[in-house]
């Protein structure tokens, strides 16, 4: 059987396709499939030569086998320093083989770099940094995921997750009508406490688009009314578009770089359709990387920048704060100790280490730095799609570990994650290893602390 | 023997390593492709030539990086042997006179002293990184036949040097096998991992780029 009816290389393309690929339960069937899946040869080595060019063919061939990467990856160190989690050997092991073969590889070996590139790495590119040469063995990983999903070696959930970006332009089935029905609720029923609290839908010119992560409208309807009310009491003039607002991308993880193009194009449709002054993102890492500092070349925008300036959740925190646009009563502050996690995707991968500090100077008595941190800070251990995809649960339940040690180093019981991958993660940890922690994104602890203005305040 | 490796044969090997890495490097930035990088290296040059110039910079540096810091008693090693086997060859006495008898330039020379001293620690800090790469597991797993034969030459290379210096019994065997050493150097740099005496500026240079121009070189420096 050289394709299989849910495992293939087709990607989905209609709602039945993705109904098979949901009625199978846990992949179970799909990775019987798999396991018949022919390798076509021809296309892979084909594909290889007309994308891999003189970055990554240098960084195969010139690794100098040194080592220094071993340590620089939490996975290697929390699994008990296995020398087969090495960076550098977990690539040449994959992709270097694939290469060296000329793509004559065989369907187990497929499978071996399944999931090699989606349990054994997360993408989080803090290889690269200590690399002497700067090889980035996350940007390999991340190549090595779409060489694999181009022939259907790719974990069942992503294959889905993709599947729903191309469907629904979102990683979950949230439809125009059932968006803006939400965000009208939930106003609807904030209104005691917040008179004259709006979430602007499709307003034209406005000064701040924000978008979200599509978790938001269908599990956590409650953080899009959290920013709506951070944007009141700063007096901002924004607008939520009803259609492009979808800031993530499951198809990054899963290496489907068209479903990639498919969607940000749709999130770069609304900023032209509404031409706001900045794009405010929420509080989340690969979607703020996926929409502004991949997204660009996915849409093939020579000048690497989206159609307007986009600024991450932090940053406007931070802006906020520092403009006193958002007062926070002195009284009110965090006065426990108090950790924050930096994400890979916004801090080492976009530049934002200092928005987290500016935000705890304004809102914590005592915050205590994990080790390391900004932008060398470890991966929150369920990065790159890891946190979801069931078949590789007890590995990503081992790579929690590295940042259980970080938190109990600060001996703090309260982390701040601005980053739902890292929130998941974190909260995962705490499920998992019970260490007494609670977690957070700056959203409802901001509004718990700030100095609402008069008029702003319910008329007794 | 002597006089045929240090005559044509050795022009030939200089011929080989200069026009064959330069051929590397030519290919290597021909080669980048802002789609496939997803690195918009022209529209942004101000910020890609910051980038590239911190990122070569902070490596160039003992210690200049987290990663260097993060492993001293390797970084203390591989910076004794990169400055021996860069330094000495350039400045030697022995060599500086052939180079102004070669092409009748006046070419300074490092005190013999100093010399020996970089050269012996380079040679020992090569032995060192040898006996890391077959001890410690992590890199043990990575290593293979070619990167074996590589610090053998080199560290021949060093080692025959530093013995001819002393103008032991059997001089003109250790300076010839030397003067061999060199010549298998320079010609099979472009082809080896050696490639990387002009390789590790191009990918230094290019992460400094995609850092600089791409991933927050333009809200802030990346700590390499």
């Amino acid at each position: 059987m050289p394709e299989g009816t849910i495992c293939n290389k087709r990607p989905v393309a209609t709602r039945e396709d993705l109904d098979a690929l949901l009625a199978d339960g846990n992949g179970k069937k799909y990775y019987a499939e798999m396991e018949e899946l022919d390798v076509d040869v021809e296309k892979l080595w084909a594909t290889i030569q007309k994308t891999m060019k003189s970055r990554t063919k240098t960084w195969l061939e010139i690794c100098a086998h040194c080592g220094l990467c071993a340590d620089s990856c939490f996975l290697y160190s929390v699994n008990e320093r296995d020398p087969k989690q090495v960076p550098s050997y977990k690539i040449q092991s994959t992709l270097g083989e694939i290469v060296k073969k000329k793509g004559n590889v065989t369907n187990e070996f497929m499978r071996m770099c399944m999931d090699t590139a989606w349990s054994k790495c997360t993408c989080c590119n803090r290889c690269g940094t200590f690399c002497p040469y700067g090889i980035d063995m996350g940007v390999m990983f991340s190549y090595l995921r779409g060489l694999l999903h181009s022939q259907g070696f790719v974990p069942w959930e992503l294959k889905i997750g993709a599947g729903m970006h191309r469907l629904f332009r979102a990683q979950m089935d949230v439809t125009v009508e059932e968006f803006v029905d939400t965000c009208e609720w939930m106003v609807d029923e904030a209104l005691e406490e917040w008179p004259c609290l709006e979430i602007p839908i499709d307003k034209e010119d406005a000064d701040i688009v924000y978008m979200i992560n599509a978790r938001e409208a269908k599990h956590y309807p409650e953080d899009i009314v959290e920013a709506a009310i951070l944007f009141h009491v700063a007096g901002e003039n924004w607008t939520m578009p009803s259609e492009g607002w979808e800031m993530t991308s499951l198809s990054l993880f899963a290496g489907d770089w068209e479903a990639c193009k498919m969607q940000v194009e749709t999130v770069y449709g609304a900023m032209e359709r509404l031409r706001p002054k900045r794009m405010v993102a929420t509080e989340c890492g690969h979607a703020y990387r996926a929409t502004v500092i991949e997204g660009p070349y996915w849409a093939g925008r020579p000048d690497g920048q989206p159609p307007v300036e986009c600024i991450h959740y932090v940053e406007w925190v931070a802006e906020a704060l520092e403009t006193g646009k958002l007062v926070i009563d002195p009284t009110k502050r965090i006065k426990e100790p108090v950790t924050l996690q930096d994400s890979c995707n916004y801090v080492r991968n976009a530049g934002l280490r200092d928005c987290g500090r500016i935000i705890m100077k304004h809102i914590a008595e005592d915050f205590r730095e994990m080790s390391p941190n900004k932008e060398h800070n470890y991966c929150c251990g369920g990065g790159g799609g890891f946190n979801g995809i069931g078949r590789y649960r007890k590995q990503r339940n081992t790579a929690l570990k590295m940042k259980r040690e970080q938190i109990l180093d600060t001996g703090v019981k309260f982390v701040i994650a601005p980053c739902h991958n890292c929130w998941d993660a974190i909260r995962d940890l705490e499920e998992e290893f019970e260490i007494g922690i609670r977690w957070s994104f700056l959203k409802p602890i901001l509004i718990k602390m700030l100095v609402i203005p008069e008029h702003l305040l319910p008329q007794e | 023997m002597y006089e045929i490796l240090t005559g044509p044969l050795l022009w030939i090997a200089f011929a080989v390593f200069f026009v064959g890495l330069t051929t590397r490097v030519v290919l290597y930035f021909k080669g980048l492709d802002w789609r496939l990088d997803r690195v918009a290296y022209k529209p942004h040059m101000n910020y890609g030539i910051k980038g590239a110039f911190r990122s070569v910079y902070r490596w160039l540096v003992p210690f200049g990086t987290h990663g260097w810091r993060a492993k001293p008693i390797f970084t203390i090693m591989f910076f004794a042997f990169h400055i021996g086997l860069v330094i000495v060859p350039l400045f030697l006495e022995g060599h500086a006179v052939m180079i102004r008898n070669g092409l009748g330039i006046d070419w300074p020379a490092m005190p013999q002293l100093l010399a020996d001293i970089l050269a012996i620690a380079a040679f020992l800090a090569g032995l060192g990184i040898a006996l890391r790469r077959l001890l410690l597991p992590e890199v043990r797993i990575l290593t293979d036949i070619k990167d074996v034969m590589l610090l053998v030459l080199v560290l021949t290379l060093l080692g025959s040097g530093i013995i001819a210096t002393y103008h032991t019994a059997n001089y003109s065997f250790w300076i010839t096998l030397h003067v061999l050493c060199g010549v298998l150097v320079l010609l099979t740099a472009p082809f080896t991992k050696l490639a990387h005496i002009a390789l590790f500026f191009c990918t230094r240079i290019q992460i400094g780029m995609d850092f600089g121009i791409k991933r927050g070189g333009m809200k802030s420096n990346f700590d390499w």
